[in-house]
């Protein structure tokens, strides 16, 4: 048994009410990859960021390298030898990878001085761990794979021996994200103690020597990676069996129900977003639409449900054409049998300040059944969100609550209760599960698979590829704004890497 | 009178104009760049303008009063930065609010102090700031051109408008090659990343606005020791606006900063010399006229001749650690 690198000692953490931390131990080993794994608002970044002292703990005691230290704030930590990257960036977008790995570790007044020795200081580090980075790049130009490297360089920079890393994985092609826990790899050869923060089982399974499993605020269970399984994590995370695998039939397309010809859209700098997209889709079926986040999903998900004009092309919304590139009107489109699920639940689908019950309604509040003379009939809309509720198992069962209140998955869940339940001929959902508890993605695939047997046209943008790979009939890739290729469902995960990440397939080149 | 010489006093009173405009422009800078947002620099001018008037006449010293000007200005800046920084309230409204307070008590306090209806006493020679004059400048007074120059330009105006026009450099130099330059411009970007680095947001926001209630208070005691002799109620004139536009204007940049004020100081130094004057084809403008000229046309080039100006991405956003 190797000695300890971190040591959490009854480590307790109350926001509020909220008690998101519970005497949690914890013991890392040096120089071994450990994974903590939960759902979300099981309380790991809170831990975390007390780890880093962003915040403090209200008991309990962190043990670094067999000492008892008090992590304040960033500086202590940084100090102890913690390094951290965060899930968001703590990057600043318009400076320099150089800028950045200096910011804070200046070392003197003027800024010319440093700049020769962190530029050495670089070189040595980008050699050592083979991270190349051009020093002079700025960092809005980088893709976010290389954006992450700097965040591990500026750890490095700082001399993190423990190194915690956030839902690194969220941004990443598979490729990249390959890539990244090559990295990990090294470094833990090189003795550095690397702390993995995921909601991916796969992840913890690939990479990690031990691994950690949070459940509401405590630490359930410990586990070497190489004796336990994802079945066993994942029913430690939720707390009772969970179904990994989506269970479907045969799909059954009829009549294509929406027809996408050309379509070209732009955004407000004028950059084509979506360039010359053309798919048909058929009713009984569900079509995913693979790619890493920014390449033109959204900007298509958008113009074909009317909040975006597009710059040119023709969409047919059952066989009627839809004023894609002039004045698209949602509501309009709702009455001829399409539905939105947007990606941005909280900017687009939902007003997190209203009630559930507001929020069940929005969009077809002028329905006359939600009408009683001038004004909205509330008992009637009420009554209705306590049936979705029902339905949808949505937490806590409460329409009148505030939206705000719910979790992420519950949120979730009143939007799709929303949009599902005006029996719709087709259904576009974005990003069905970001954010959403393993037991809700769960609940969310199986009522997806229900509306496509239920001889619904199902259009799904995710960046998950695994949900994409479970629940499509046919998985179209975009790359750059073009669909780059379409592929079975059980087309191998390295093949529709290549595919994202714009390296096209044999397929396409033999054409 | 040959058209070089109109030239050269067109452009001498443009420099005497844009020599508040710049400093409190540069003042914005600093806080903007942090990402306090700061409508407010017109209210600290102003403030600072009547402390100089006050104490210089009560000391008789000129540099007594820049010293009260610069003393007033930044506890303004504090006042702002307690309100918008500390208490994370709206940064809009407390500009305003220190706008509105300091309009309203210079007023009283001028007239319950002096009794000249809200001014205060006109200032001696002691009181004020005299014009430097560059060596030799009367000797080549009558050197065609680059003695035109050198005499009539660049000669003869007050220390703080120099001041003004080394803090351009200046400006540049602090926030681009050094440390706390460095961690202004990133605070003002992503506080988070500067949060996590292990730097005190909520400090360094206070020194920028430290930075910006000093050079506001520059500019203030320029007008009411240098440009005029004594404050005069309402004396800034919605010249903080105009730098606020020309810091928009210029993108935020140092450099941008000294044109964007010395455009907009021309616009103000032509209306003030062709008031009444008979234009050929179009004949006498009104005065109104010449006088909205510089405002109308700041509209026009902000609405439009300035392509996208991106401001600090967390300008106007009081940090919240994440949750």
């Amino acid at each position: 048994m190797s000695e300890l690198a971190i040591e959490l000692k009854g480590i307790d953490k109350s926001f509020g009410l909220v008690h998101a931390n519970r005497n949690i131990n914890l013991k890392v080993r040096k120089g071994t990859i450990h994974g903590i794994i939960g759902e979300n608002g099981a309380g790991k970044s809170t831990l975390m960021s007390i780890l880093y002292g962003f915040y403090q703990a209200d008991h309990g005691d962190i043990v670094i390298n067999g000492q008892t230290v008090n992590i304040r704030d960033p500086n202590a930590a940084i100090a102890a030898g913690i390094g951290m990257v965060h899930q968001h960036f703590m990057l600043v977008e318009n400076f320099t990878v150089l800028e950045n790995i200096m910011l804070g570790a200046e070392e003197s007044q003027i800024l010319n001085a440093g700049i020769t020795k962190a530029r050495a200081e670089l070189k040595r580090l980008e050699k050592e761990y083979a991270l190349e980075v051009d020093p002079d790049a700025v960092i809005e130009e980088l893709p976010v794979g290389i954006q992450q490297r700097v965040e591990i360089l500026k750890a490095l920079y700082r001399k993190a021996d423990i190194l915690i890393l956030d839902e690194p994985t969220g941004v990443l092609t598979p490729a990249e994200a390959d890539h990244l826990f090559r990295i990990l790899g090294q470094l833990k050869d090189q003795g550095k103690t690397v702390l993995l923060i995921t909601h991916k089982l796969r992840e913890i399974m690939a990479i990690t020597d031990e691994v950690s499993v949070m459940r509401r605020g405590e630490m359930v269970a410990t586990r070497t990676t190489s004796e336990t399984s994802v079945e066993e994590l994942a029913e430690l995370m939720v707390g009772r069996r969970v179904l990994l695998r989506v269970e479907k039939g045969e799909a059954r397309p009829a009549d294509v129900k929406l027809s996408v010809k050309n379509l070209t859209v732009r955004d407000s700098r004028g950059v084509t977003m979506v360039d010359d997209v053309s798919f048909d889709l058929r009713a009984g079926e569900i079509v995913g639409i693979a790619g890493v986040a920014g390449n033109g999903q959204s900007e298509l998900l958008e113009a074909i449900s009317g909040i975006r004009r597009a710059k040119s092309g023709t969409v047919l919304l059952n066989g009627r054409p839809v004023d894609v590139t002039g004045h698209a009107d949602p509501a309009e489109l709702r009455k001829c049998g399409l539905a939105h699920v947007p990606e941005d639940r909280h900017h687009v689908g939902l007003v997190l300040k209203f009630e559930e019950s507001e929020n069940a309604i929005l969009g077809y509040h002028d329905d006359p059944k939600y009408r009683k003379g001038l004004t909205l009939d509330v008992d009637a809309i009420r009554a209705e969100a306590e049936e979705k509720i029902a339905a949808y198992d949505i937490r806590p069962p409460n329409p009148r609550l505030k939206t705000a209140n719910f979790s992420g998955g519950n949120q979730q869940k009143i939007v799709l209760a929303r949009e599902m339940e005006r029996n719709p001929d087709v259904l576009i959902i974005g990003q069905p599960t970001r954010g959403v508890d393993v037991g809700a993605i769960e609940f969310i695939h199986r009522r997806i698979i229900e509306m496509r047997d239920q001889g619904k046209a199902v259009l799904l943008v995710s960046v998950e590829l695994d949900e994409i790979r479970a629940l499509s009939d046919r998985i179209l890739v975009m790359f750059a704004g073009r669909v780059v290729g379409e592929r079975a469902p059980d087309a191998t995960e390295g093949e529709l890497g290549l595919l994202m990440a714009g390296v096209e397939g044999p397929k396409e080149a033999a054409e | 009178m040959d058209f070089f010489q109109v030239f050269i006093e067109l452009a001498q009173s443009t420099v005497r104009v844009s020599t508040p405009l710049i400093l409190a422009a540069l003042a914005g800078l600093f806080t903007e760049r942090a990402g306090v947002f700061d409508i407010g620099l017109e209210g600290k001018m102003l403030g600072a303008a009547f402390a100089a008037g006050c104490v210089a006449y009560i000391t008789q010293s000129v540099y007594m009063g820049l010293l009260a000007a610069i003393l007033v200005s930044v506890l303004l800046s504090l006042v702002h930065g307690y309100a918008s920084i500390t208490q994370r309230g709206s940064q809009i409204v407390s500009g305003v609010a220190i706008n509105f307070v300091v309009a309203g008590s210079t007023v009283i306090l001028g007239e319950a102090w002096f009794r000249q209806g809200g001014r205060t006493p006109a200032l001696s020679e002691s009181g004020r700031f005299s014009a430097i004059h560059l060596p030799f400048a009367d000797a080549v007074r009558d050197v065609p051109i680059l003695g035109q120059i050198y005499s009539g330009l660049l000669s003869g105006h007050s220390p703080l408008t120099y001041l003004a026009f080394l803090m351009v450099p200046a400006s540049w130099w602090i926030l681009y090659r050094t440390r706390f330059g460095l961690r202004l411009r990133a605070v003002g970007e992503n506080p988070g990343a500067v949060d996590t680095a292990g730097i005190s947001v909520i400090w360094l926001r206070y020194r920028a606005v430290i930075c910006c209630g000093i050079l506001c208070g520059i500019a203030g005691a320029y007008l009411s020791l240098s440009a005029g002799a004594g404050f005069t109620k309402g004396m800034t004139a919605g010249k903080g606006y105009i730098a606020l536009a020309a810091l928009i204007f210029a993108k935020w940049r140092p450099k941008n900063i000294l044109f964007a004020c010395l455009l907009f100081g021309f616009l103000d130094a032509f209306a003030i010399r062709y008031q009444g004057f008979a234009f050929p084809l179009i004949g006498k403008v009104p005065v109104q006229l010449m006088q909205a000229l510089p405002y109308i046309l700041t509209v026009i080039l902000l609405a439009g001749f300035i392509g996208k100006a991106i401001p600090p991405k967390a300008g106007g956003v009081p940090y919240v650690k994440e949750r």
